[in-house]
């Protein structure tokens, strides 16, 4: 696969509501998610992950700044960036397959070489026996399977998932990150992967984003050089995967702190004496 | 198992509708069973002489001829409201420009009960037959047109980020997210739809009179209700309600089963 799917996004921030209502959300926010790696961004929880995604996505424009993949402007949704949301978003009325093969025949590329994809795609993703089964049918981690599978089958030169495992029990998350992580040493696609979870973010990433509180934009960016393929008990054991954690982790926590104290005198109090007792070396 | 557990619906059903009728029996004959008339239930004709009336009325075509013809009104107003309904609350939802200009008059239109369109239905078309099919239909368009909607609206804004981004064409988000995403809505409108036609097709008869003789043949249910009413024939009265319970049911039960075979997705587990 050609190494295309570089994104540059450089002074980009976003706004909502009107004159003195405004708030920013994204402010100043410069990145580059590399092609053919897997960037993982971390940040406190609200602090406008969510919309830096869609802005990447294109379902939203930024305020200020410009978002180009592989040099031209982003300025719409567009089959190159494909995004697994949150929560499911399969189309609840349509079959595993049909949900598979919607990219496709939307695009008039309803054929035998993407049905066998489809196939394909099915069969990779453990869904084979599932196939006519409506998304209500599947289990949560089958969702999200059939969600990769959904986006996988368009081909984008960039998979953006927004907290795609978030809500999965402890034991179907760990396989999913194995699943997924598989999915992506095979094809070395540019992936942007979007978490809270420390340890899911260790384990994925050859990035670590790490980002500030809201407005937010990039606090500090970590090399994660631990070889592929990786085990899932080298984030919890290997001192290098702890060193990065731990480090994430003091920024993270120093960030959330923010987040969380904003605006309240008592919440601020809160964080001080909690910080005192268990902040990360 | 799970056919038992049918059967065991079945029964519950039956044996309450039994016991049912029975204490409506009891009731109404407390003055000859005890001596004491029960208040009000007293006054209502008993099952046994409904069913006694009832039976010779099966015999009567005019009695037919009136189930006929608030079947064939509420069939006709209901899937004229369908037709019309169903595009109409689509063009407001897919449409800003057709929502701002159209809505506001709709909403208004909307809390005028059917029942105040008669005198108006009347004047305007030229048949009776007309003017009762029309306040009908109004009776489940309004219902159609919010479900629909109400229906579009509601449909989580991801279905159509995720088709947008893989992709989609407007009129394929249209076919293929709107169109099944207001299906559960539509079956929803349709049941509710079917039982304000009902009440109001009833109405409409009693109020706009029967058909030409006065023998109030060919007046639809409802006039038969209200001739009975007039003509003295209380357990015919009953009959009449009765037979629009069943009619009523029947239409709910056949609405439920095709709102089912449209909507799959909600009914397997």
């Amino acid at each position: 696969m050609a190494t295309t799917g570089e994104v540059v996004v450089s002074g980009v921030g976003k706004s909502y509501g009107l004159a003195q209502f405004e708030k920013d959300v994204v402010k100043d926010c410069s990145l580059t998610i590399e092609s053919g790696k897997l960037t993982v961004m971390v940040g406190p929880s609200g602090c406008g992950k969510s919309t830096l995604i869609r802005l990447l996505a294109g379902f939203e424009r930024p305020t200020t700044g410009t978002i180009t993949i592989d040099g031209k402007e982003v300025n719409g949704p567009g089959r190159d960036r494909l995004v697994v949301f949150q929560e499911t978003a399969l189309f609840p009325w349509m079959s595993t397959y049909e949900n598979i093969m919607y990219g496709p025949s939307a695009c008039g590329e309803d054929n035998a070489e993407t049905r066998a994809q489809a196939e394909y795609l099915l069969e990779k993703v453990g869904l084979n026996g599932f196939r006519d089964k409506f998304p209500s049918q599947l289990s949560g981690g089958m969702q999200r399977r059939a969600e990769l599978a959904r986006a996988m089958i368009n081909n984008p030169a960039i998979m953006i998932l927004d907290e795609p495992f978030r809500g999965l029990d402890a034991m179907t998350k760990s396989l999913m990150w194995d699943y997924y992580a598989r999915l992506f040493e095979e094809n070395r696609r540019t992936n942007f992967f979007v978490t809270t979870d420390i340890d899911e973010a260790i384990y994925l990433a050859d990035r670590l984003i790490v980002m500030t509180n809201i407005p937010t934009r990039v606090h500090t960016v970590l090399e994660v050089d631990l070889p592929r393929p990786r085990q899932i008990k080298d984030v919890f054991e290997n001192d290098r995967a702890n060193e990065l954690k731990m480090k994430a982790l003091s920024l993270l926590h120093e960030e959330a702190m923010k987040s969380f104290a904003g605006g309240s005198k008592a919440a601020a109090d809160f964080v001080d004496a909690y910080s005192r007792r268990v902040t990360p070396r | 198992m799970r056919a038992m557990r049918l059967r065991v619906a079945i029964l519950r059903g039956v044996v309450a509708l039994i016991a049912f009728v029975v204490l409506w029996e009891l009731g109404s004959e407390s003055k000859a069973l005890t001596g004491v008339a029960l208040p009000w239930i007293s006054a209502i004709p008993a099952p046994s002489d409904v069913i006694v009336v009832w039976a010779a009325l099966v015999h009567d075509p005019g009695y037919w001829q009136s189930c006929y013809l608030s079947v064939l009104r509420v069939s006709v107003g209901f899937l004229a409201a369908m037709v019309v309904g169903i595009p109409f609350g689509l063009a407001l939802a897919v449409n800003r420009t057709a929502y701002g200009v159209l809505f506001p008059t709709f909403e208004v239109l909307r809390p005028i009960p059917p029942l105040a369109w008669v005198p108006l239905s009347i004047i305007f078309w030229p048949t009776q037959e007309l003017s009762i099919t029309f306040v009908t239909f109004l009776g489940a368009f309004f219902t159609m047109v919010i479900n629909v909607v109400g229906g579009a609206k509601s449909i989580d804004i991801r279905y159509f980020h995720a088709a947008r981004s893989m992709g989609s064409s407007s009129f394929d988000i249209f076919r293929r997210i709107i169109l099944p995403g207001v299906l559960p809505s539509i079956a929803v409108g349709a049941a509710v739809g079917m039982g304000i036609t009902w009440n109001v097709v009833v109405a409409a008869e009693m109020i706009s009179g029967g058909a030409s003789q006065a023998t109030g043949a060919g007046g639809g249910l409802g006039f038969f209700i209200w001739n009975s009413y007039v003509g003295g024939s209380y357990p015919q009265i009953v009959v009449g309600m009765i037979s629009i319970g069943i009619a009523g049911y029947l239409s709910s039960e056949l609405l439920r089963r095709l709102g089912d075979r449209i909507t799959p997705w909600l009914r397997r587990r």
